[in-house]
């Protein structure tokens, strides 16, 4: 009952909540970081660091899907691995269920990993060559102390619910699975723990399209019959587009834009949202690019630039947006959707921003 | 009925006013092993005409990227077995000498690939494989062909080109890499050039700089291209038509608009339905069950008869011969106009 008071800290991103009801989200992330040092030089000294995620606040509500993209380098996947605890974070704060994890009154690690669980994008690699595909989703439930025949059964069950035949498939290796089949695996072993969140870690991208279509629709329909609540991080604009109610948009390890999908996909605030979603190809011809909305490739995370991250690429940058980093910002009073651009930061100095007396709630044209 | 819908052998039909620049006829491509053969490519023909942009799509084992390494015979000499004839601006690709072969590879037709990290060599500059490939195949001065490199650089539009000149692959990003793939590809102006994902592997916001490039450098060029891809929507960027692959053979053909509205061939609609693009949200998608067939035991029949939700007995009972129901299309289906009726 205590987790309002680990909300205050800085701005006005979160508003803490009166209760902890059904509105309490069921993931809370405070200024996570993770810098990894580069070492070089005759000693194997640090010279400088990759800041892979910096300072990265966000929330996911129970049963909502949320989508994070950004292109390489970006820290989306770094950010799954964090808070699963396969990376440990240099700083920051994860609140599961309204316990805080890795602390003492909170969630130990290993109560964490049985209430959420991931699932990775090489569906061959997360398997163990060696085992037979029902013991290996057997194996976490074996490990967290169900008797193993109990798991067993649960493991048959759910090779069923991902669509795969247990008397057929059960007892086959990963090698003797298509791709498709193994990600079912991979799939239901993540289920197997009867977690309430599922991290997909471009769990679909290595599929062809006509496979990948049909695990879309079995994640869905898990999704329904488990109350299971995604994180689900791509490259795919599309495919996120399809599959999340809201969408975080990262560049450079920082949060650029967070807000529901319907509201970003149409009028993205961030000039990188923007540019990003402009990329994509278009199936009709007639609706080709002209030109390409960014030139350039994504800067390394390693000494990113000062300010804002993106001002290198950005048509709108000035002077402002290499002394100050933008906080997130909400585009709409209820806080639900946030940019980070000093365009719509009024008062920021950019002269694009409204002035700070006229400052209302107002959107932005970027 | 088949008879009806005007059943023609392939490139005989072509009204070409132009001579095609590659002509391919009845492409087979299997690879021998020990334990087993696999048939990658059963039965390919198609022309290309000067300055047209084809796509091949189709996923993972569908053949795609062997029928393109065919065309410059890149495939491994002992394991694969090529048949057919495949002729590219009057060369006889298949039955060319090695040295013949290895002249007509850059001068005529050239190739880029997805991943330039392993395409480029890691211990020469951008600028010493420029001018390598260009010396190799011309009789020109150490000066004039490094001219030429910087030229090329410019070309495919890298910023301050000549001190890239100097610069290792490791050293350059993503999308410059892909640039300098296509700087030493197109430094003997090829005729054709042969495109093997080449965007595949890069993020949004390159993918589409690297499209537009290749787009703008074949008008500006006037060069033929053969585009290999998955991605429906990389095609609709850049072709000029579609050529659908599975199972190793050709099973739709025509102009990109036209194959993207309104596919003929199941396995197309299947694929356009299965495919998620922009402004779907949580519509349940129409799949194609099952998966892509085993390439070492294909059945002399449709191929993907076993998926298709039109299927019948008659599917079976031989492979399906190209039919085209109008002009410049065809698909490799015997119930094309069934199917088109019933929906």
């Amino acid at each position: 009952m205590s987790d309002c008071r680990k909300n205050i800290r800085r701005e006005p991103v979160t508003t803490c909540p009166p209760a902890p009801t059904e509105s309490q989200p069921l993931l809370s992330v405070k200024g996570l970081r993770k810098y990894f040092p580069v070492k070089g030089g005759l000693l194997k000294r640090q010279i400088a660091a990759i800041q892979a995620v910096d300072d990265v606040s966000f929330e996911v509500r129970r049963g909502e899907v949320l989508g994070i993209v950004g292109e390489s380098g970006c820290g989306k996947s770094t950010t799954a691995r964090l808070l699963m605890r396969l990376i440990e974070p240099d700083a920051g704060q994860v609140i599961f269920d309204g316990k805080e994890v890795g602390m003492r009154d909170g969630m130990t690690v290993t109560d964490l990993r049985r209430h959420a669980q991931m699932v990775f994008q090489d569906s061959y690699s997360s398997l163990n060559p060696r085992l037979p595909v029902e013991d290996t989703i057997a194996f976490g439930p074996v490990v967290h102390g169900t008797a193993r025949s109990k798991a067993k059964e649960r493991a048959r069950y759910l090779l069923n619910e991902v669509g795969l035949d247990p008397s057929r498939f059960g007892r086959r290796y990963p090698h003797e699975l298509s791709g498709g089949q193994r990600q079912r695996i991979n799939i239901a072993r993540a289920l197997a723990l009867q977690p309430q969140m599922v991290f997909l870690d471009e769990a679909v991208s290595a599929l062809d399209k006509s496979v990948e279509a049909q695990v879309l629709n079995l994640l869905l329909d898990l999704r329904e019959e488990f109350n299971l609540t995604y994180v689900f991080i791509s490259h795919d604009l599309n495919v996120v587009q399809y599959i999340s109610d809201r969408v975080l948009v990262m560049y450079l390890g920082k949060v650029v834009e967070v807000g529901p999908i319907g509201d970003v996909y149409k009028e993205p605030a961030h000039p990188y949202t923007h540019a990003l979603l402009s990329s994509r190809p278009s199936m009709d011809p007639e609706d080709r690019k002209k030109e390409s909305p960014l030139s350039g490739d994504p800067p390394t995370p390693i000494n990113p630039p000062s300010g804002c991250r993106f001002r290198t690429r950005c048509a709108f940058a000035e002077d402002v947006c290499a002394r100050a980093v933008p906080a997130l910002t909400p585009i709409r009073a209820d806080g639900s959707w946030l940019a980070a651009c000093h365009m719509i930061i009024p008062g920021s100095g950019h002269s694009r921003a409204a002035a700070i007396n006229e400052a209302t709630t107002g959107g932005t044209n970027g | 009925m088949a008879e009806t819908m005007g059943l023609v052998q392939d490139v005989s039909a072509t009204p070409s006013r132009v001579p095609p620049i590659v002509q391919v006829d009845d492409l087979h491509v299997r690879f021998v092993s020990k334990d087993a053969t696999v048939y990658a490519v059963n039965g390919v023909s198609f022309t290309l005409d000067p300055g047209e942009v084809l796509c091949i799509l189709g996923e993972s084992g569908s053949g795609k990227s062997v029928t393109l390494r065919a065309l410059m015979r890149l495939l491994p000499r002992k394991r694969a077995v090529i048949n057919g004839r495949v002729i590219v601006d009057g060369h006889d690709i298949l039955s060319l000498s090695t040295s013949a072969l290895s002249r007509v590879r850059g001068e005529i037709v050239s190739m880029i690939f997805q991943e330039p990290m392993t395409a480029l060599d890691p211990v020469y500059s951008i600028g010493e494989q420029i001018t390598e490939t260009v010396r190799r195949h011309e009789k020109i001065g150490r000066a004039a062909a490094e001219a030429r490199a910087l030229e090329l650089l410019e070309l495919v539009q890298i910023p301050s080109a000549k001190r890239r000149l100097k610069a290792f692959p490791h050293e350059l990003s993503g999308g410059l890499r892909q640039r300098a793939m296509i700087a030493i590809a197109l430094s003997c102006r090829p005729r054709v050039l042969l495109a093997d994902e080449p965007t595949t592997a890069l993020d949004a916001t390159v993918q589409i700089q690297i499209l537009l490039l290749l787009r703008q450098l074949q008008k500006e060029l006037g060069m033929s291209v053969i585009f290999v891809t998955h991605d429906l929507g990389v095609a609709g960027e850049i072709a000029d038509r579609i050529t659908v692959m599975y199972g190793g053979r050709f099973v739709e053909e025509g102009p990109t608009t036209a194959v993207m509205r309104d596919p003929l061939h199941p396995y197309t609609r299947g694929l356009l339905a299965s495919t998620v693009h922009g402004q779907m949200h949580r519509e349940r998608l129409r799949t194609i069950e099952g998966s892509p067939p085993n390439m070492e035991m294909l059945p002399a029949a449709c191929s993907f008869a076993p998926r298709c939700r039109y299927a019948v007995d008659r599917c079976l009972e031989g492979v399906p011969d190209l039919h085209r129901p109008f002009p410049n299309r065809s698909a490799r289906c015997i119930r094309l106009e069934e199917i088109g009726s019933m929906t």
